[in-house]
């Protein structure tokens, strides 16, 4: 694991995330209100970065640009090498379904819906998937964050620490090389959190999916292996951690 | 995502709001019913029309007085007295292919017998009548035309004079009715025939010879009209106007005069009839056209609401790759699977309305495919067009607003 913030100038693996100059400006009436400053920075394979800062500093805005949920207002975001800033609708749709898992601090799930059906979701948005295969998919998924006993379950039988495992399930399926997660402990308790951090650091580590992760939380960064602290819309610190919290 | 799970995913989000969804497919149901009864009312009432006037015989020409007058005063039809039966002589002398002939004059009297009175339209008639009408006597015989010639007073009472006169299903014959004074003996009761297309009782009449109705009740010359009937296979547009260039040669009318008569197939009095009938089903079918449109505004208005309470939803589905394209379907199928269903229930429920009223108020309905095939074309037009607006309202919303809508 390395735990170095390349840039680009600097010979290695192509990163996952590359951004430059990445700014986003938000008008409320007729006040423009900057949430991003020209964020520059390079996330490469493997590596579980946690973007910390205070409320209002950018990092969820930020987030979203890296999740295609949003449109910067200038500047660049590659993902796996490609500008993502050029892509229409319908590419940005098969980038968001194909090559990044988003799991959101509310959990997201669809009610009334079991858990097998939600984590099955963006396979019916991934071109034909035959009914089986999304069904193995899905259980596989459920398998690995330990709900492989209850799919059938629908959110409301579910614990908290549960629905969030769902969702992450959900953002696996499709295997994605990006896992982004918007304050996942956010709405749960300290035990609950650990068991969560435990699951994105399995999958970090065993599998070597790249994760970025937003918490305010010290704690959880540290489970990471990179801390960027945001400041104002800028990158105020970057630096890698040195003791890694092992759930 | 393919069109076969965008259906069933749209199924099950009906079925979360079950009620919802039953409300707001009444409104289809009521108005696609609403329509295949008028409709069927409407077809009924025609079709009926014109089995009527098929059944008083498709191949009769009717021959009546024009309205005459003096410069600018116009009387009314039949005012004229040209008309006479030595005219009706002369049709069935030259005109090719006729069968019968009747000549006819009508008054409306009081009729007194012993065990009551009524007052009713004394028609007068050839011998030919009951042939051309296809009316046989319940009792008792037709006149003929030998008291024709004479001027007998003898009647045949239509069955509801002779039920209103004598008591229902009685046999009145040989008895004496008076009319206008005069003594008549009954020489037969007619079947009963029913309603005319216009309305009128066909049943509430009596028949003398028009000869008597001339001498004896009215003192005139003329008729009033002429009821001819054509061998089988004769074309009846030249008949009449073969009847019209006779009749022009015997009342001496130059050219360029209007006729003094009128002559009319029972065809042609038909499709003024069906013309009539017409319009009104238009009219029902449009009231109920409303209903069908009030019924899609209800849908659009649950799909608006559906799209604002499934913001989150929307936004989730777009963040795990749902196309624009995806979403908009999504909705649209719903919306159209909420007609369609709606549309097919109100379709049974629109036959099961239409049998009933033809066997409770017995009136003829009839449900003809167009209608059905029209009003399900038109609530899949209405799901269509009424989900439009919340689909593609849903299908442009950004991720990040939708997911973050409270």
């Amino acid at each position: 694991m390395t735990g170095g913030h390349s840039t680009a100038d600097v010979a290695g693996p192509r990163p996952v995330i590359s951004t430059r100059g990445l700014t986003k400006i938000y008008d409320v009436g007729e006040v423009q209100v900057p949430a991003l400053r020209g964020v520059s920075i390079d996330v490469v394979p493997g590596e579980f970065v946690a973007l910390t800062g205070p409320s209002g500093s950018g990092k969820s805005t930020f987030m979203h640009l890296l999740g295609c949920l949003d449109l910067a207002t200038s500047g660049h975001y590659f993902l796996n090498g490609k500008d993502v800033s050029t892509l229409g609708s319908r590419e940005l749709a098969r980038v968001r379904n194909q090559e990044i898992g988003f799991v959101f601090q509310g959990f997201n799930l669809l009610s009334r819906t079991s858990a097998l059906e939600n984590v099955e979701l963006p396979l019916l948005y991934a071109g034909h998937v035959p009914a089986a295969e999304r069904r193995d998919r899905a259980i596989a998924a459920l398998t690995a964050v330990g709900l492989g006993d209850r799919v059938d379950h629908h959110p409301n039988q579910l614990s908290g620490g549960q629905q969030q495992r769902v969702a992450i399930a959900r953002a696996l399926v499709n295997d994605p090389t990006l896992l982004l997660a918007d304050e996942p402990t956010g709405n749960l308790d300290t035990k609950t959190s650990v068991e969560v951090m435990g699951i994105f650091q399995r999958l970090n580590i065993e599998r070597g999916i790249t994760i970025v992760l937003v918490t305010h939380e010290a704690d959880i960064a540290e489970y990471g292996t990179r801390i960027i602290t945001f400041r104002d819309g800028v990158v105020l610190n970057d630096s890698a951690i040195e003791h890694r919290r092992i759930a | 995502m393919s069109i076969w799970m965008t259906f069933i995913v749209a199924l099950k989000a009906l079925r979360r709001n079950a009620m919802r969804t039953a409300l707001t497919a009444l409104g289809m149901i009521i108005g696609v019913a609403a329509v295949i009864v008028m409709v069927a009312i409407g077809t009924g009432a025609s079709s009926s029309i014109q089995a009527q006037i098929r059944s008083a015989g498709s191949n009769i020409v009717m021959v009546t007085a024009g309205s005459g007058g003096f410069g600018p005063v116009r009387q009314g039809q039949g005012a004229v007295t040209t008309l006479t039966a030595d005219d009706a002589e002369a049709i069935r002398r030259e005109i090719p292919g006729v069968r019968y002939v009747s000549p006819g004059l009508n008054t409306r009297t009081q009729i007194v017998a012993a065990t009551g009175n009524w007052n009713t339209q004394v028609q007068g008639a050839g011998p030919d009548l009951a042939a051309i009408r296809s009316w046989p006597t319940q009792f008792g015989s037709f006149f003929t035309e030998d008291d024709v010639t004479a001027a007998r007073k003898v009647a045949v009472l239509g069955s509801v004079v002779r039920d209103q006169l004598f008591g229902v299903g009685s046999d009145p014959t040989g008895e004496i009715v008076r009319i206008k004074n005069q003594p008549f003996q009954v020489i037969g009761v007619l079947t009963s025939k029913g309603q005319a297309a216009m309305g009128q009782d066909q049943d509430d009449t009596v028949l003398v010879p028009f000869t008597t109705v001339q001498k004896r009740l009215m003192g005139v010359q003329h008729v009033t009209n002429i009821t001819v009937s054509a061998e089988n296979g004769v074309p009846l547009d030249t008949m009449t106007d073969q009847i019209a260039e006779l009749l022009r040669l015997r009342h001496k009318l130059q050219p360029g005069t209007d006729d003094d008569f009128l002559v009319r197939t029972l065809e042609e009095m038909a499709s003024v009839l069906t013309s009539t009938t017409n319009t009104m089903t238009y009219l029902l079918a449009g009231i109920a056209a409303v209903s069908l449109i009030v019924g899609g505004i209800g849908i659009m208005n649950i799909m608006l609401v559906s799209v604002t309470e499934r913001t989150r939803e929307i936004g989730l589905r777009l963040a795990v790759g749902a196309r624009d394209l995806d979403v908009l379907l999504q909705f649209l199928v719903e919306s159209i699977v909420l007609s369609l269903v709606g549309g097919a229930i109100g379709i049974a429920l629109g036959f099961g309305i239409s049998f009933a009223v033809q066997r409770v108020m017995q009136w003829s309905a009839v449900v003809t495919p167009t209608a059905v095939a029209m009003s399900f074309g038109v609530a899949a037009a209405v799901g269509v067009f009424f989900g439009f607006y919340p689909a593609r309202k849903a299908a442009r919303l950004n991720p990040i607003d939708a997911l973050r809508y409270e």
